[in-house]
């Protein structure tokens, strides 16, 4: 049964005899409150030259001074435009097509604009692919108002102007014509048709040029494997809602994996339709976003996981592979084998290992067995960098052959492994040009700094895959004397079109094919018809045949990468890199939203650091513990890696880590050109050596404690394990749900009645009008956090900063506990121990069972104010600030709140957030409250909360309010899927559906009616209008 | 913040219509208004003898037809038309011939590639003219003619200040003051009178030896010393005077923050009351976002322009400027001085018409302040409640300086939402909730506060 399952926080919990546990169980704190520290220094106030009258005479003249200074109102000024713009009415929001390309995320989307202003992020959920902006995206917006952009370009660390700069480079251009060196461009991947055509162009009229394309964090392998088995330098494209079966060997593929927004489909795939769901096997070493969603999730170095893919691809092809592997990870493959030859095309098996044979092997996979989810034809082309390229003009610089390096989007002294080298090369080039629109290490390096536009101030286009494009367009003027890197192109090439003409005209010309420019401009995106009917019809036939064609042509390559695999040879420790769902490559560490969002599956904010598994952390003495103000605290460790050492990296003891393993996150560390709160973490890029993320690592201890800022962490759940509901797929289609989503039962009368029909309270007529209620489906939901940054920027949430964070003060309205389980229960564990058979099997189940903490399984659950019915925060509150609206929204007058924080200590959801400060004009909190750049992203219809006062999630009344008033304005009725939320909008998952119940034919009212909707702690009779589905898994029962 | 009390004004205004009706009497006011219609009769038998036209009937259809973008004395969108007979005739060698056709079909002729006509049509900035083919040649003749009348005199800008005209309005104001001034009158009498009495009755009795009695009032204790004795009279009164006292304070606290009656004085003095009462101009022309957003919208200097371009000098209303527009110094130049100010802020150059790039937007003083923290949207109230906008700001027609009406305190919102009824008809949004509503309260009309429009979250989010 489900509601037993024994859910855990912390591993302290596990262990019976643990007293902390126990102490835990009746006090908050594992320590006494150092209360004393404050209270009862007695020197410290017999000391001090203010005594309790003087006191009261400040408080008496401060009270007068204030209330006399409120009498007096400000001036305020209303400026109206000269000449009104004829779309822009103020008040009035106006939404624009637009797609982010900036060498790592790529995405169609639409940005909400007022007045003028860039203030939200949402999908293009037009768009035929890539239509979901994941949390860096969603923060993009604020990267716009960044007070430390550059604003003008720069000679070295001098401020200049356009017209030297353009000088000196296109004399540079015209003198290297004749001097034989080369002119390099080194950029991100753009995947657009009108950069690439600009490019041959310029190569045209200055034939020394050539191209570098760098990836940050390089797919060089996936690439160059689908280009020597189809010809062109792209990535394959997968759809995960076609697959039954899943095996993800070291893919993250729900976070950044090649180029990522696999997402959406995976989820749909997810929810258990008509008793069927997709069943989802990961092969990983980190616990990542994509393991912690996994039905089974099996734990091996990467040098082990290339031999199980080499096994995987022998077991379904019938022949035999050499190799070592556990026993246990040999029996679930061999399970894995059989369970894929039952569908065989319904399967798909992807990989994230940084090795070319691997890559291949995955898709020689694919085409074997047909997949359905699998799609070569129509690749992906947001990957084109190429790591050979980028070390020849390493190497090319170094010789001094390079006269002029201009580079875009690309930050190679801090994210190159070799930066030093990149260093030493860069200087013996001539002139060196590089375009970013912050101040970084390699704009510190270089000759010369282009000021680059914002990507929401530029024109541009993207192939996103093949047949899909999708189009970049300004939301905004260029708000300092920027300039796009194409425009500097055209500049230099003597061309006076603007790139926006140029844009349209390889639109016009290549792509559109007699469809109108316009139209495409306002859908952003576009797909060329002659594409898509071919796919449609082509694809599965397609696949089939070249399945058969690939066995034939390919076997020889193939065996020798299956040779290559099964001798992978093992480390005693291997590092796995990888990339955080909230900072990526980095290039928007200077983004306060983002370095303050939880890690999905840490839930430490403003720091990367070591994953370790328990198992090693005992053996090298690493520590975290928590300390008596709420706080985590970890041991430093230092990281070798090839004679490069990374110093002071703190750890964190990983449930789900494989042992032999550690894993280092990206993009932090960035020191030049990032606020001094926001340079938190350590660089991994060193450690990046050969662009491969697996790396063999010596990890010693360092002295001294690391304090991190980690926003889940109470040891246990309180003794509220229903606070989760889980089930597999098989209870879940043969038992009846009372079974498996358990109402908890109450004494009525001496009667066992469900919670949910006892009521205390005298219920409110809710039937009339709109009654608002929020879905979200467990299953559908990976954890990938898009909702956090988006009701972020919706409700103006402000940033608190680390050492806030730390003290439990974070601000997120809304936040994803992340839960840790093991089996199902206690019994389950006795039942196993009693039909183990055999030594081996004996010897294995008992490892597993000896430590549940070593490989738990995840759940992921969105956690907003509920929004309850009878609500325990608005009887307590002395003042009526919150309230209880009859379209089921727990209302917060923020105005009247006097900041008692009653309601807080009284909700059982712990979702009230407290402003103990003022965050927004205080020099204190600089992240972008403070400066008038930074507050442009405000939206204005949302109050910016002040110091003081008790805030939570309003479930955007203001947009809920809007719909209901475009409706009256036009006379209609609101339509189903009319009513959002900021998450519930982000979400492209489904996993969030908002809407009114009292509309019948409404899907979130279908979706309450679902067998697996409960409610949060139904037990204390709140009845919230967030509901939950419960979580199915498809596991090996099933 | 500067504040400028409604009722200083009124008072004002009251003090100043009385003095002026006091000194000058109606016939006077008679004379003056038949003084500029003998003085248009001798101009229209002037101008009779140069033309064929009629220029009364001419000076209609210019009004009609050709004042949006001409002037008789002065370059507008097109030429200064005073004397465009003769001067056609005289620098051009031009006839009527030439006129007819121009004003008939305009486009027709630049394409035909008349020399003149595409000369004038480039120095207008290709701006062409609107084809009239609907005006006859006996028209164009009338027009001519009015055109050809020597421009009449500028009107009497500082008219001598003349009684009369804002009558109503003062003189009730003045006929009260009047009874109670006679009353003020009557009762002096009376209290004089009962004097006269008393002191007659007292004579009399003298005169026949009554005698008087004084009281005795040495012994008796002072009525402070008294009152101080009498404790439980001192409790009472300090209660009371608590009372009073907290009662002025709350009152006095309640109106911290209330800008009712705020009048600030704006960079360009605009006048409601010419543009809204006037010339009746609909708000919603000016204030068009009102109708789609939550901001009523300062407008654009564009849209003032829409106007401007053409109307570049305050003539006056009809009536000429009355005694306390004078008193104010609104006189006309006052205003046309003010539509400079505009034409600088919007970069207009008045002399070539057009355009110059140089804008300095207005930087206009709010009158209306509403907290942050309350959510207000006009067009709720505008487009979908039918409100007029003078429910909240008043007679605004009326106002020569805008200030705010309403205190637009909570207090005053909550009423008007539990007072007003929601109008439904005609709006399909409104028809289930409407009738199951209804239904549940019993009642034909649901109040706005009755759908909710007491909620806290409805202006507070």
């Amino acid at each position: 049964m489900a509601s037993n399952k024994k859910y855990w926080k912390s591993e302290a919990e596990l262990s019976p005899n643990n007293s902390i546990v126990e102490q835990l169980r009746q006090n908050e704190f594992p320590e006494e409150v150092p209360v004393d520290e404050f209270l009862g220094d007695k020197e410290g106030l017999a000391a001090t030259t203010t005594n309790r009258r003087d006191f009261l005479k400040y408080v008496g003249f401060s009270t007068a001074a204030a209330s006399l200074a409120a009498c007096e109102g400000p001036v305020n000024y209303s400026i109206p435009y000269v000449v009104q713009p004829e779309q822009i009415i103020p008040g009035v929001a106006n939404y624009y097509a637009t797609t982010i390309a900036n060498g790592y995320d790529f995405a169609s989307i639409l940005i909400k604009t007022r007045e003028g202003r860039p203030i939200k992020v949402e999908n293009n959920k037009d768009a035929k692919s890539n239509n979901g902006a994941n949390a860096r995206i969603q923060a993009s917006v604020l990267s716009l108002y960044d007070s430390s952009r550059l604003q003008g370009p720069m000679a070295g660390e001098e401020q200049t102007d356009w017209d030297t700069l353009d000088a000196t480079v296109k004399a540079t251009l015209n003198a290297t014509q004749n001097s034989g060196k080369k002119v390099v461009l080194l950029t991100q991947t753009y995947a657009s048709p009108s950069t690439d055509r600009l490019i041959s162009e310029f190569q045209a009229k200055y034939p020394n040029v050539s191209h570098v394309t760098y990836d940050t964090i390089s797919e060089d392998a996936a690439l160059s494997a689908f280009e020597a088995r189809y010809g062109e330098r792209a990535l394959a494209d997968y759809d995960f809602e076609k697959a039954d079966y899943i095996v993800g060997i070291g893919a993250d593929f729900l976070a950044d994996w090649q180029g990522g927004n696999f997402d959406s489909g995976y989820s749909k795939g997810r929810v258990p339709k008509n008793g069927k769901m997709s069943r989802h096997v990961q092969i990983e070493a980190n616990m990542s976003l994509t393991g912690a969603n996994a039905d089974k999730r099996i734990m091996l170095k990467p040098s082990q996981q290339k031999i199980a893919l080499a096994k995987l691809y022998g077991k379904l092809n019938g022949t035999t592979v050499g190799g070592e592997l556990p026993e246990a990870a040999e029996r679930a493959l061999d399970q894995i084998a059989a369970e894929i030859s039952k569908n065989r095309s319904g399967a798909v098996v992807v990989t994230g290992i940084d090795d070319v044979n691997a890559q291949a092997v995955v898709l020689e996979i694919n085409e074997m067995l047909g997949s359905k989810a699998f799609n070569p034809s129509a690749p992906r082309y947001i990957r084109q960098g190429s790591t050979a390229a980028v070390n020849e003009l390493i190497a090319d610089m170094n010789a001094g052959k390079v006269g002029a390096l201009l580079m875009d989007g690309v930050n190679p002294v801090y994210s190159l492994p070799n930066a030093a080298e990149f260093l030493e090369g860069l200087a013996k080039v001539d002139v060196s040009v590089a375009f970013s629109t912050l101040w970084n290490d390699t704009t510190a390096a270089s000759k010369f700094t282009g000021a680059s536009n914002h990507y929401l101030e530029s024109w541009g286009d993207v192939q996103l895959k093949k047949g899909h494009y999708s189009l970049m367009q300004p939301t905004i003027k260029e708000l300092f004397d920027t300039r796009q890197f194409q425009t500097a192109l055209l500049k230099w090439m003597d061309n006076d079109v603007s790139y926006y003409e140029y844009v349209k005209a390889t639109w016009n010309e290549n792509i559109l094919n007699g469809s109108d420019w316009n139209q495409a401009l306002h859908d952003g995106a576009f797909v060329a018809s002659g594409d898509m009917t071919s796919e449609a019809t082509a694809a599965p036939a397609d696949a089939a045949e070249g399945a058969e064609e690939a066995m034939t042509s390919s076997v020889v390559p193939v065996a020798s990468a299956l040779r290559a695999l099964a001798s992978s040879p093992s480390s005693d420790m291997e590092l796995v890199l990888y990339s955080k769902v909230g900072m990526g490559d980095g290039q928007q560490a200077n983004n306060p939203w983002l370095q303050e969002f939880p890690d999905p599956i840490t839930r430490v904010s403003w720091d990367n650091y070591l994953t370790v598994s328990k198992a090693d952390a005992a053996k090298l003495g690493f520590e975290n513990e928590h300390v008596a103000n709420g706080g985590l605290d970890g041991s430093y460790a230092t990281v070798t890696v090839n004679d490069i050492t990374l110093k002071d990296v703190p750890v964190i003891i990983q449930p789900g880590q494989a042992p032999g393993t550690v894993g280092l996150a990206f993009g932090y560390g960035k020191k030049t050109g990032v606020r001094e709160d926001m340079q938190v973490g350590v660089n991994a890029f060193p450690l990046y050596q050969n662009f491969s993320t697996i790396q063999e690592a010596k990890v010693t201890k360092a002295a001294g404690m690391h304090e991190f800022a980690c926003v889940q962490l109470h040891k246990t759940l309180m003794g509220r394990g229903d606070i989760i509901k889980e089930t597999t797929l098989e209870i879940f289609n043969t038992k009846d749900h009372a079974e498996w989503n358990h109402v908890p039962q109450v004494s009525l009368n001496h009667q066992e009645v469900p919670a949910t029909t006892v009521d205390l309270w005298e219920g409110f007529d809710r039937s009339i009008g709109h009654h608002f209620n929020m879905s979200i489906d467990l299953n559908a939901c990976t954890g990938c956090g898009a909702c956090v940054i988006a009701c972020h920027a919706e409700n103006n949430v402000p940033v608190v900063g680390k050492k806030e964070v730390r003290l439990s003060r974070d601000m997120h309205w809304l936040r994803i506990d992340r839960y840790y389980s093991s089996e199902d229960t206690f019994e389950d564990d006795n039942e196993k121990k009693d039909n183990l058979s055999g030594a081996i099997g004996s010897k294995v189940g008992f490892e597993e069972m000896e430590d549940p903490a070593v490989n738990p399984q995840v759940a992921f659950q969105p956690v907003m104010c509920q929004h309850c019915n009878h609500a325990p925060c608005e009887t307590v509150c002395p003042v009526a600030a919150t309230s209880h609206s009859r379209q089921g929204q727990n209302h917060m007058a923020y105005n009247r709140c006097v900041g008692t924080r009653y309601c807080a200590n009284n909700c059982p959801y712990k979702v009230r957030r407290f402003n103990w400060f003022l965050y927004n004009n205080n020099d204190e909190f600089d992240y972008h409250m403070n400066n008038d750049l930074g507050k442009m992203v405000i939206n204005p219809d949302v109050t910016v909360r002040s110091r003081g006062v008790m805030e939570k999630c309003s479930m955007c009344i203001q947009m809920t309010q809007k719909v209901i008033l475009d409706a009256k304005r036009e006379g209609r009725t609101v339509k189903d899927g009319e009513f959002q939320t900021a998450c519930s909008n982000a979400c492209n998952n489904g996993a969030i559906v908002f809407g009114d119940i009292n509309d019948e034919n409404s899907q979130v009212a279908e979706l309450k009616d679902n067998d697996r909707m409960y409610h949060l702690l139904e037990s204390v009779g709140t009845k919230p209008n967030v509901f939950y589905h419960v979580k199915v898994r498809n596991t090996e029962k099933a | 913040m500067k504040k400028v009390l409604n009722r200083h004004q009124i008072a004002t205004v009251l003090g100043i219509s009385l003095f002026v009706t006091l000194l000058f009497s109606a016939p006077l006011s008679a004379q003056e208004a038949a003084e500029p219609a003998a003085a248009e009769t001798e101009t229209a038998s002037q101008a009779s003898d140069e033309s064929a036209g009629d220029p009364a009937k001419g000076k209609q259809l210019f009004n009609q037809n050709c004042a949006a973008c001409h002037a008789l004395n002065r370059k507008m969108t097109g030429p200064a038309l005073a004397n465009v007979e003769s001067r056609l005739a005289e620098e051009e060698g031009l006839g009527k011939d030439w006129l007819y056709a121009w004003i008939k079909n305009s486009p027709a002729m630049i394409a035909s590639g008349d020399a003149y006509a595409n000369e004038i049509y480039n120095e207008y900035n290709q701006a062409a003219m609107t084809a009239f083919p609907t005006l006859s040649n006996e028209d164009i003749d009338n027009i001519l003619a009015y055109t050809s009348a020597p421009p009449p005199a500028p009107p009497q800008t500082t008219a001598v200040p003349t009684g009369g005209e804002t009558g109503t309005g003062g003189g009730s104001g003045i006929s009260n003051d009047l009874i109670l001034g006679a009353l003020v009158l009557v009762f002096g009498i009376l209290v004089v009178m009962l004097f006269l009495v008393n002191s007659t009755l007292k004579r009399i009795a003298e005169a026949s030896g009554v005698v008087i009695e004084k009281e005795k009032t040495e012994k008796r204790t002072p009525i402070w010393k008294a009152f101080a004795q009498n404790q439980f009279l001192v409790l009472v009164s300090v209660i009371f005077l608590m009372l009073v006292a907290a009662y002025y304070a709350y009152g006095w606290m309640m109106q911290v923050g209330v800008d009712q009656g705020y009048a600030p004085v704006q960079p360009i003095h605009y006048s409601h009351k010419i543009h809204a009462g006037d010339n009746k101009i609909e708000c919603k022309y000016c204030h068009s976002s009102a109708r789609v957003s939550k901001h009523s919208g300062i407008p654009s200097l564009n849209v003032c322009m829409n106007c401007h371009k053409s109307i570049y000098e305050y003539k006056g209303n009809p009536e000429g400027p009355s005694p306390e527009d004078l008193a104010n110094g609104y006189t006309n130049e006052f205003y046309t001085k003010e539509i400079k100010k505009l034409y600088k802020a919007v970069g207009w150059d008045e002399t070539n018409q057009r355009y110059t790039g140089e804008t300095q937007p207005v930087e206009w003083v709010r009158i209306h302040n509403l907290p942050d923290f309350a959510y207000f949207n006009h067009s709720q109230h505008v487009s979908v409640a039918g409100i007029e906008c003078q429910t909240c700001h008043g007679p605004v027609e009326e106002m020569e300086i805008m200030y705010q009406y309403s205190p637009l305190t909570m207090g005053w919102c909550i009423n008007c939402h539990r007072e007003t009824n929601v109008k439904v008809e005609g709006n399909e949004y409104y028809e289930k909730i409407h009738e199951e509503l209804s239904k549940k309260y019993g009642v034909d009309q649901l109040t706005a506060a009755q759908l909710g429009g007491l909620e806290c979250g409805k202006c507070h989010y």
